[in-house]
């Protein structure tokens, strides 16, 4: 593992460091201005090409819209002039390229590997020579410190932490109580998806986006189908894309309710936890008599939905208004407790200039001022026929706010699936509840509002067989803005700040 | 103190399991059936064959077997070959050991199941009484994590049952593994299991630990966990249920009777404590 980093650098983000060492003319000139100018930078991915060339897509979203620009880079470079030092939130997608495709960006200014540290004289899995036959091993290191000082030290947390948690380890730095600088380190759970999702029918890469970020498999499974259903200029029915809506709106309540279980439980509210927690099981519970499964897998397919619901729409309206009087009153009740509120209040502040830095999605971008929600501003699918409000943005940016934008979304969500089933109620039956998909080519880019935050799929597909499929999460653009809420809180508000980020690392680090 | 008169006010919601059959079961799509007669003809069972996303289905032209620790529980068999795969609920479906999760059972299965079950049995001897459980994530997709932690929550509660999640390896008991075998989770995994004292169960959880599911076996996946830590107990399902899960423990540690070939059958999910 490459030393790097200032010493004594605090702040812990990726653009705190060197001035940039640009070689060539700054790739990605469009991209640059129009983030300038005001556009949200949405990602950056690197489809493989023939004889060991890529193509390297720049994505924004501008005035509704999401703009591409694309770059190719020739087999023999493979490098590219960083944009991490102007837009701080294409740092982890450089390094994820790095790492997987052996791309360099040159001028990174902390180009430490992120989701796979590949070995020394080992090839990049996703590089030119192709996937490797032999399974690889990630270089596990332990990361050299970068905060120096008197009575300084590194304390590494994980991968296997007290409690039930997924695998990431946690480095902090601190001189006692504070915690001035902090490091993720997500590569335990990388798994090699993309690659996985490589000669597979579309049929079949849905059950697998589903299993990319299974705490949000409808949205990963809305995202991806997004985009096979575009190649393939597909109609999908519109009671099919109410039933996703009603999918993917519980699973954005069963998401919320997850983030405050886990705020009670941090904070020791032994009651708060049970009943909190039992509402998310009766959410869950709800989920599974609607299809089965108690993550809503296997209903959207590319083309529309692969089963409707096991309960008529009168009956998902009489099941959810007692869910929602109860959440209501138990939450409100929750949010009149000063032992707790005062555990969220002013923890874990995300500024709005960071947020803004690092583009941040969802319900922690609203919470500091910040994010678009696709579901309103690029709506797809459902969402276009419903009303639906944006829940109020909020500026203060703490574990407080985002707690309170999530009970918002809460509401709205429920309100969704209200008007959702409303109309299917007075639609009835279509012929069919899901469009013949021709075999697709081509490359698109799906999207949904994950619980996360936006969800982006970028699918490259040939003669109906999938070529490349990125899933990039909310997660996954989240995680990198995740130090800067740390530098003013001490130890016993990690957890309420890990809580109220919402993350899941299965989706960052796939 | 709002909380007080709130945290009765629901009366008892922690389930009766395994005592008493839980009435969510039938409403769980637990594992695929496969009838003990062929049910269909050869063309559709070449069919459900190929379009198994995981290559869980084998047909040789006169039996069908099916590895439900490769089932995803994507149904097509079931729509596709009607007459000898069928979707139950249920969620009794741990078993012991990999072969054990194959059904119909082949030749010499069962008595090979029943040993090491017994052998289990008379590892675990000491531990009926309560044990101590510690979660590791091997590369899962985040859902058997909630899962797993759901254990906690009022409706199983499963503390009532003397089992408890523990933060220390040291004082584990039973070591649960979810994830398809992530290449960075090897060395802590290994490190973990060989903290735990004698005598001790891994338990996997999920299709993705029994076989890495839809992500298999790659660079970075070890295609489950099985080659990483000695599994004496699968948990089927993607992912299980809560109750699956807590089926899983129960049975690994002797506090259940579980049947050698899942005790699953049952469609209305009933236990045979």
């Amino acid at each position: 593992m490459r030393a790097e980093g200032p010493a004594g650098a605090a702040g812990g983000s990726e653009a705190a460091a060197s001035p940039p060492g640009a070689t060539d003319a700054a790739t990605f000139p469009a991209t640059r201005r129009r983030v300038r100018d005001g556009a949200r930078f949405c990602g950056l991915f690197a489809l493989a090409r023939p004889a060991g060339g890529a193509q390297l897509l720049s994505v924004v979203s501008a005035d509704g819209a999401l703009v591409v620009e694309e770059v190719p880079v020739a087999a023999g470079e493979r490098r590219y002039s960083s944009l991490a030092h102007e837009i701080p939130a294409s740092g982890w997608y450089e390094r994820r390229i790095r790492d997987l495709f052996g791309i360099e960006p040159v001028g990174h200014p902390r180009p430490d590997p992120l989701v796979f540290p590949v070995p020394p004289g080992a090839y990049a899995p996703l590089g030119p020579a192709g996937e490797p036959e032999a399974a690889m091993s990630p270089d596990l290191t332990p990361l050299a410190p970068h905060v120096h000082g008197e009575g300084v030290f590194a304390i590494p947390y994980g991968p296997v932490r007290s409690g039930v948690f997924e695998a990431v380890e946690y480095l902090l730095e601190t001189s006692g109580e504070d915690i001035p600088h902090l490091r993720t380190r997500i590569f335990y759970k990388h798994r090699g998806v993309e690659s996985r999702f490589a000669g597979m029918s579309a049929d079949d890469g849905v059950l697998l986006a589903e299993r990319v970020e299974g705490v949000a498999s409808v949205a990963h499974a809305l995202a991806f189908s997004a985009a096979v259903e575009r190649l393939g200029e597909v109609a999908v029915p519109l009671q099919a894309e109410l039933v996703r809506v009603v999918h993917a709106e519980l699973e954005r309540v069963a998401n919320h309710l997850d983030t405050m279980v886990r705020h009670t439980e941090a904070a020791g509210q032994a009651v708060a936890y049970a009943v909190i927690s039992h509402h998310k099981e009766r959410v869950q519970r709800l989920r599974a008599r609607l299809c089965g499964s108690r993550f809503g897998r296997g209903v959207v397919v590319p083309g529309g939905i692969g089963q409707s619901l096991r309960l008529r729409p009168a009956e998902v309206l009489a099941a959810i208004a007692p869910l929602q009087r109860r959440i209501d009153e138990d939450v409100r009740r929750l949010m009149g407790t000063p032992s707790f509120v005062d555990r969220l209040r002013g923890t874990g502040v995300l500024s709005r200039d960071d947020a803004r830095r690092f583009a941040v999605v969802g319900p922690v971008g609203r919470a500091s001022g910040e994010a678009e929600d696709v579901r309103t501003s690029r709506p797809y699918g459902g969402y276009a026929w419903l009303g639906h409000r944006v829940v109020e943005h909020r500026t203060d940016g703490d574990a407080l706010a985002r707690q309170l934008v999530r009970i918002d979304e809460i509401a709205g969500a429920f309100h969704l699936v209200r008007q959702a089933a409303d109309m299917l109620g007075e639609l009835g039956e279509p012929a069919s509840w899901r469009a013949t998909v021709p075999p697709v080519s081509g490359r698109a880019i799906g999207w949904a509002e994950a619980p996360q935050g936006e969800l982006l799929t970028v699918v490259e597909a040939d003669g109906g067989q999938l070529a490349q499929v990125t899933q990039r999460s909310a997660s996954f653009h989240n995680l990198a803005a995740y130090p800067a809420a740390f530098p003013k809180d001490i130890f016993t508000d990690v957890a309420f700040i890990e809580a109220s980020f919402g993350l899941s690392i299965a989706g960052a680090a796939c | 103190m709002p909380w007080i008169p709130r945290g009765v006010r629901d009366g008892i919601v922690t389930s009766r399991y395994p005592r008493q059959p839980d009435g969510f079961g039938p409403f769980f799509f637990g594992h695929v059936h496969v009838a003990p007669a062929l049910g269909d003809g050869p063309e559709a069972l070449a069919d459900a064959v190929r379009a198994c996303p995981t290559e869980a289905i084998t047909f040789d032209g006169d039996a069908v077997r099916l590895d439900r620790g490769r089932c995803v529980l994507c149904a097509r068999c079931v729509v596709l070959a009607p007459g000898t795969f069928r979707a139950d609920p249920g969620f009794e479906t741990a078993a012991f050991g990999r072969r054990a999760l194959v059904v119909p059972p082949g030749e010499g299965d069962d008595a090979q199941v029943a040993e090491a079950r017994a052998r289990l049995a008379r590892r675990v001897r000491g531990l009926r009484r309560s044990v101590h459980v510690r979660h590791v994530d091997a590369g899962s997709d985040g859902s058997e994590e909630w899962e797993v932690a759901a254990l906690t929550n009022p409706v199983y509660d499963v503390q009532r049952l003397g089992v408890f999640f523990t933060a220390s390896p040291k004082h584990a008991d039973v070591l649960l593994v979810t994830g398809a075998g992530s290449a960075g989770m090897e060395r802590p995994l290994r490190e973990t299991y060989d903290l735990m004292p004698e005598p001790k169960v891994v338990v996997a959880v999920g299709v993705d630990a029994a076989s890495g599911g839809m992500v298999g076996e790659r660079y970075a996946a070890r295609g489950g966990v099985a080659q990483l830590v000695p599994v004496d107990v699968f948990v089927p399902g993607s992912p299980p249920s809560p109750f699956g899960i807590l089926h899983g423990i129960l049975a690994a540690v002797g506090i259940l009777g579980s049947r050698p070939h899942d005790g699953a059958e049952d469609p209305a999910g009933r236990s045979r404590t």
